[in-house]
């Protein structure tokens, strides 16, 4: 792999930038391999990442049905948080955001990542109350944070409106120094080098269509471009985990829906920070490039449309203009819609199945590209040792029949 | 936006007067004291979560309140059907034309499904 540095830049200079090799090959698969990782998205791509990097699984095949950053990876709001309420979750998401603060330097690409602080305001006393419970356990895990007041919100975030006349005032928020956000397209840009610079096939423009399956064991996957083998199958395809599954005949508790997002034309820099609100439901932050990238909540219904409602976007936007006034005449560039996977808790699943060699890393609903590299890290971990690893373990399938939920409603972000 | 006949009001209402409840048909097991772990997750958990057609319970929130089943396709968001609670479906993934298997579908199912027709013309 050519390394990026200064050094290169002016070396390249010499020669007008033609001569840049190539970021990631377009190989033809083979016939079998180790590990098969189905889906090209941040987790997968990372998944694999780490198992060539630190687990010394070379032999690994990357499956996308699209391209690469074509899915949820590039239709998110590049948030980075691990405010999380649970032990477990938190210790997840705190383990991802470790791996954030080294990942520009461990992938030598440019991830952008900026800890700018995230705020997750509260509205209600019982928002406060919360709040309060959540920051405390944040800190009891070693998660930075802190609560904030009124007062305390608006120093941070002079242009939100923390006035005693909005509809649903603002009375403190919750404050992770730590959070920020990441550019997307460059975290699975900066996976997918990373993976093919250590042996990795990245095989895009490739459809799994079925599983092979004998005697309750996995031995590989039929695509569109023939049969390729593998003992260790991991289905990381996020909202199309509950199609996947049905194919290898398991059955997930899952429901699909179009989660949207949408960016503004760009701005001069007006807001440093991210700014969440779970009462009045809107989240916002400002790119480096200026534009304001806002979330919504998911559509109340099961979907497949990578759009999402207009109802949604509405109620939305009426959010963001009454915790920001000065936003009222923005224009909005465009609007677009990623496909996320429920779980009734709001945690992810990262589970063995009863198909031998056959794992699951999905339902990470709305929030789960924070979690990116500390999914691949846990996942490949699991892939490797065929035993998950013991920050996965807790998020087993089979917490839905034992009763040992993870309820992260609270912490998740969205509504859903 | 949807437009939604809802089967009690007989009438066509914006999406906003609704709220999706999830998947419909869902029995709550009749002696769940000796329901094993597995079947009572089952229950309370897991749900079909198909590309294409898909059962839901809704209720008319704002309107008449009251609980219907919408048969509807998750890929294309064409709606279907709505039919009454008790009522079963016509169209489902095995006869996605609305095809009655035995021939004989309800006169209400009928009617309604009609007028479904009707309005999509």
């Amino acid at each position: 792999m050519q390394r990026y540095s200064g050094f290169a830049l002016a070396k390249h200079a010499l020669s007008h930038h033609e001569n840049w090799e190539r970021q990631w090959r377009n190989p033809t698969p083979k016939k079998a391999y180790d590990v098969i990782i189905v889906g090209g998205g941040g987790h997968g791509l990372a998944t694999a990442y780490y198992l060539a990097k630190e687990f010394g699984v070379k032999n690994v095949a990357v499956i996308e049905k699209g391209w690469l950053g074509g899915g949820n990876t590039a239709r998110n709001t590049t948030i980075v948080r691990s405010n999380y309420l649970w032990d477990e979750a938190a210790a997840l998401y705190e383990h991802s955001m470790k791996l954030w603060e080294g990942l520009s330097q461990d992938l030598n690409y440019n991830v952008m990542f900026s800890q700018r602080g995230v705020l997750n305001l509260g509205h209600t006393l019982q928002d406060m109350r919360d709040i309060q419970r959540r920051v405390n356990a944040n800190r009891l895990n070693g998660v930075d944070g802190e609560v904030l007041d009124a007062k305390g919100v608006q120093e941070i975030v002079p242009i939100l409106d923390c006035s005693k006349n909005a509809r649903y005032p603002v009375l403190g928020a919750s404050w992770q120094p730590r959070g920020g956000v990441a550019r997307h397209d460059a975290v699975a840009w900066g996976f997918a080098r990373g993976a093919d610079a250590h042996g990795v096939d990245i095989l895009q423009q490739t459809e799994v269509t079925g599983f092979k399956i004998r005697d309750g064991r996995i031995y590989g996957v039929h695509t569109n471009r023939g049969d390729i083998e593998a003992k260790t199958v991991g289905c990381v395809t996020a909202g199309n985990s509950g199609v996947m599954a049905k194919m290898a005949g398991i059955k997930l508790p899952l429901e699909s829906h179009p989660l949207q997002a949408l960016v503004s034309e760009p701005l001069k820099p007006v807001l440093d920070t991210v700014v969440m609100s779970n009462h009045v439901h809107g989240y916002i932050s400002q790119s480096d490039k200026g534009d304001l990238v806002i979330g919504a909540g998911i559509d109340g219904y099961n979907g497949y449309g990578q759009r999402g409602s207009y109802t949604t976007v509405e109620h939305t936007l009426q959010a963001i203009v009454e915790m920001f006034p000065i936003f009222s005449r923005v224009r909005m560039n465009r609007q677009w819609g990623g496909i996320v996977d429920t779980c009734p808790d709001a945690c992810p699943i990262l589970s063995k199945t009863n198909v031998k060699g056959l794992y699951f890393n999905c339902g990470w609903g709305t929030g789960g590209f924070k979690a990116t590299p500390g999914s691949g890290h846990a996942f490949a971990a699991s892939l490797a040792k065929g035993e998950m690893h013991p920050l996965a373990a807790p998020f087993s399938i089979d917490r839905f029949h034992s009763g040992a939920l993870i309820d992260e409603h609270g912490a998740a972000g969205v509504a859903h | 936006m949807f437009h939604i006949y809802c089967p009690y009001c007989e009438e066509w209402r914006e999406e906003e007067e609704f709220h999706a409840k999830g998947q419909a048909h869902i029995q709550r097991p009749l002696d769940p004291e000796s329901c094993s772990d597995e079947e009572w997750g089952d229950y309370l958990f897991f749900r079909d979560n198909p590309r294409g057609i898909h059962h839901e319970l809704w209720v008319h929130a704002v309107g008449c309140r009251k609980f219907f089943n919408i048969t509807r396709n998750t890929q294309s968001y064409e709606i279907l059907e709505t039919y009454k609670m008790g009522e079963q479906p016509r169209f489902t993934a095995e006869c996605p034309n609305g095809e009655s298997r035995d021939g004989a579908a309800s006169a209400d199912l009928d009617s309604q499904t009609a007028s479904v027709q009707e309005a999509r013309a």
